[in-house]
C-alpha cells in the first residue's frame, strides 16, 4: 500500500479513510445530528447568549451591574431589617 | 422582579449538573482508555507481536466511540455559561475567554490530524509516525483537560486576578499564579490520574466478558495485563493526589473539608470519619449529634488537614463563629463579620460607579480603597443568615466516603486481578470476571462521586467568597430552563442509548483476526 509522501497523500488518506468507513459511518451520523441539534437548535432557539443583546462593553457591564445590585439590594434590606 | 426565584437557582443548576455529569461519562474513559491503548501499541512496536495491534485496534475502536458520542458534549456547558449564568461569565470573562478558545482551536487541529493517522493511516505511515499520532492523541485529549481544570481551579481558590469596578469584571494579572495554583495542579493531577483508574476498570471488566464467553482468550488476558497495571497506577496515585486536594481543601475553602466530615464543631486533634451515618435534618444552630453512628480515625483528620496530628481543624460551627485562628495565622472572621464587609464592597462598588458618573474623583479614590479592602468578602453581602453559607452536609459528607471506600475496593481489586493473572489463574476464576464485569459501573460512580465532592462542597459560590449562584445565576424564567432541563434528559439518553448499542455491538464482533496475518 501506497505510504503518505505528500500534502496531497495525505489529503487522499482522509478521502479513503472516510470512503472505506465501517464501523465509524454510524458514529459519524450520530456526531453530524448532534451537531445540528446543537447548533441549529438548541443554540439558536434556547440557548441566546444574553450578553449579546447589547453593543458595547460598557453597556453589558452596566447590565451585569444592575443585575447584580438587584439581588444585593433585596438582600441588604432582609439583612439590616435582621439586625434591627 | 426584584428577588430571584429559589427554584430558578435550583433548575439552572440542575441543569448544569446534569450536563457536567454526562459530559464526565466520556471524559474519563477517553483520558484512561486513551492511555491504555497508547501502551498496547507501544507493546507492538518493540516486540513486533502483531497480536498487540490487533488488541491495541480494538481498544481504539471502543475509544473512537466513546470519543465520538462525547465529543462537544462540553459546548452545550459553554451555551449555558451565556444563557443561564450570564452575570457569572461576564463577572469572571476575560480570565477565561482567550484562553479556552485557543485551546479549544489548538485541540481540535492537534486531534483530528492524529486522530486521523491513528485511525486511517495504519498503513500509511511508518510504525513509528503512528505510534506518535496514538501518544499525540492522548497527550491531547489529556491537555484539552488541563485549561478547564484550571478554570475550575480559579473558581475555587481565585488567585492571580483583581476586580476591575470599571468594568464589573474580573481581570488576569499574573497568568502563572492562575495556572500554577497549588488548587489547579493537584485538581488536574487527581481528575486525570484518576480516569486511568476508570480506563482500567472498563478494560478489565470488557476482557472478563469474553473470558465468560469462553472467546478470545488471549486477547482478553492480554489487555487485562496492562489495564490492571494502568489501573492500580492510577489508583495509587489518585490517593496521593486526593490528599493533596483535601490539604488545599482544609487551607482555602474549610467549609467544604468541614462537610466532606459532617464536623460541625472542631478543635485540635480531630479524628476522621472512617464510616458514619449522619443525624438526619441536623441544623448547624441546633444541639443534636451530628452522627446516628461514627468510627474515627483518632487525630487523623488534623493529620490530613495541617500535617499536625494535634492541629487544629474548624467545623460549620467554628466557621460560622469565627474567632479561631487560620492556616495563614489570622483570626477568622465570623460569617456575619464577612456578610458585613460584603455589604461594605457592594456599597462602595455602588458609590465608585456614581462617582464615575459625576467625574468625582476624591469619592472615585476613597470608594475604590474601601472596595479593595472589602472585596474579598464581595459574596457574603448576598446572603441573608450564616446558614446560607453551609452546603448540603449529607450528599457532601456521603459522596466523599462512596469516593474513597470504592478507591479501596479497586486498589484491592486490582492487586487481586494482577494476582491471579500473574499466576495465570484468572481464566478460571469466574467469580472475580463477574466481580470486574460489574464494576464498570462502579469505577463511573467513583469519579461522578468525586465531583460531587468538589462542586456540592463549595457551594453556595460560583467564585469562592466572591460570587454566589443567586448572584450568579441569570435572571431569565425558571420555565424555559426547565424545558431545557427536560430537552437533555431526552436528548442525552438517546445518545447514551446509541452509544451503548454500538459499543455492545461491536463488543460483541470483538477484535479483528485480519491483522494476525501480518
Ligand atoms: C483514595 C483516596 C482519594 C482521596 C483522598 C480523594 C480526595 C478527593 C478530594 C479531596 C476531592 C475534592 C477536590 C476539590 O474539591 O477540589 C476529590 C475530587 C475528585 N475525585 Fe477523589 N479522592 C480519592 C480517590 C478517587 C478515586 C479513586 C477517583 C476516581 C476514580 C476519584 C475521582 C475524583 C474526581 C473525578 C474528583 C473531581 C475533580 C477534582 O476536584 O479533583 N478520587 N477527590
Amino acid at each position: 500500500m501506497k505510504r503518505i509522501a505528500s500534502f496531497s497523500d495525505f489529503i487522499t488518506m482522509y478521502v479513503e479513510g472516510f470512503k472505506n468507513l465501517t464501523w465509524g459511518k454510524p458514529l459519524w451520523i450520530i456526531i453530524i445530528v448532534k451537531l445540528f441539534i446543537m447548533f441549529a437548535i438548541l443554540r439558536v432557539f434556547f440557548f441566546p447568549n444574553l450578553l449579546n443583546r447589547f453593543d458595547t462593553s460598557e453597556e453589558k457591564s452596566e447590565h451585569v451591574f444592575r443585575e447584580l445590585t438587584k439581588n444585593h439590594i433585596t438582600n441588604e434590606k432582609k439583612f439590616s431589617n435582621e439586625s434591627d | 422582579m426584584n428577588q430571584i426565584d429559589a427554584s430558578l437557582i435550583d433548575w439552572s443548576r440542575a441543569q448544569f449538573a446534569l450536563t457536567a455529569m454526562y459530559h464526565w461519562l466520556f471524559v474519563p474513559l477517553t483520558l484512561g482508555l486513551g492511555l491504555i491503548m497508547a501502551i498496547m501499541e507501544t507493546l507492538y512496536y518493540r516486540t513486533k507481536d502483531v497480536k498487540w495491534k490487533s488488541t491495541a485496534k480494538f481498544w481504539m475502536k471502543i475509544f473512537g466511540i466513546n470519543f465520538a458520542v462525547g465529543v462537544a458534549s462540553g459546548i452545550i456547558l459553554e451555551f449555558e455559561f451565556g444563557t443561564n449564568w450570564s452575570n457569572y461569565s461576564w463577572f469572571v470573562g476575560d480570565i477565561f475567554g482567550a484562553p479556552l478558545a485557543i485551546e479549544g482551536i489548538f485541540a481540535f487541529f492537534m486531534e483530528a490530524t492524529f486522530i486521523a493517522v491513528m485511525y486511517f493511516g495504519w498503513e500509511k505511515v511508518s510504525k513509528g509516525f503512528h505510534l506518535a499520532s496514538t501518544w499525540l492523541t492522548v497527550g491531547g485529549a489529556t491537555l484539552s483537560a488541563l485549561w478547564i481544570l484550571v478554570a475550575n481551579a480559579w473558581m475555587q481558590y481565585p488567585a492571580g486576578m483583581n476586580f476591575n469596578p470599571d468594568v464589573v469584571r474580573n481581570e488576569m494579572t499574573d497568568f502563572w499564579a492562575v495556572a500554577l495554583s497549588p488548587v489547579a495542579i493537584n485538581k488536574f493531577l487527581h481528575t486525570v490520574i484518576s480516569s486511568w483508574l476508570l480506563g482500567g476498570a472498563v478494560v478489565i471488566g470488557i476482557s472478563s466478558w469474553y473470558l465468560l464467553k469462553k472467546r478470545d482468550i488471549t486477547f482478553a488476558l492480554d489487555s487485562i495485563k496492562v489495564a490492571t497495571i494502568v489501573g492500580f497506577v492510577g489508583v495509587v496515585i489518585s490517593a496521593i493526589t486526593g490528599d493533596g486536594s483535601a490539604h488545599q481543601i482544609a487551607q482555602k475553602q474549610p467549609m467544604k473539608l468541614a462537610a466532606m466530615e459532617g464536623l460541625y464543631e472542631g478543635g485540635d486533634g480531630i479524628g476522621l470519619v472512617a464510616a458514619g451515618i449522619l443525624t438526619p435534618g441536623k441544623q448547624y444552630d441546633d444541639s443534636k449529634d451530628p452522627f446516628i453512628f461514627d468510627i474515627q480515625i483518632p487525630k487523623m483528620l488534623s493529620f490530613l488537614a495541617v500535617r499536625d496530628l494535634d492541629g487544629y481543624v474548624p467545623g460549620i460551627n467554628n466557621i460560622v463563629r469565627g474567632g479561631y485562628i487560620t492556616p495563614e495565622g489570622e483570626k477568622a472572621l465570623s460569617i456575619e463579620e464577612k456578610m458585613t464587609k460584603g455589604k461594605k464592597a457592594f456599597d462602595a462598588l455602588n458609590q465608585y460607579r456614581e462617582a464615575k458618573k459625576n467625574k468625582d474623583d476624591i469619592q472615585l479614590a476613597e470608594a475604590k480603597k474601601l472596595l479593595d479592602e472589602n472585596f474579598a468578602y464581595f459574596g457574603y453581602g448576598y446572603f441573608q443568615s450564616p446558614a446560607d453559607a453551609i452546603p448540603n452536609v449529607p450528599l457532601v459528607f456521603y459522596s466523599f466516603r462512596v469516593m474513597v471506600i470504592l478507591g479501596g475496593f479497586f486498589l484491592l481489586l486490582f492487586i487481586v486481578v494482577w494476582y491471579f493473572s500473574h499466576k495465570k489463574k484468572f481464566e478460571q476464576s469466574k467469580w472475580l470476571q463477574y466481580v470486574c464485569l460489574w464494576s464498570i459501573p462502579l469505577a463511573y460512580i467513583t469519579s461522578q462521586a468525586g465531583w460531587i465532592v468538589a462542586e456540592v462542597g463549595r457551594q453556595p459560590w460560583a467564585i469562592q467568597d466572591i460570587l454566589p449562584v443567586q448572584a450568579a445565576v441569570s435572571n431569565i424564567e425558571a420555565g424555559s430552563v426547565k424545558l431545557t432541563f427536560f430537552i437533555f434528559v431526552v436528548l442525552f439518553t438517546v445518545l447514551l442509548i446509541a452509544e451503548l448499542s454500538i459499543l455492545t455491538k461491536q463488543i460483541k464482533i470483538g477484535p479483528e483476526k485480519g491483522d494476525e496475518k501480518e
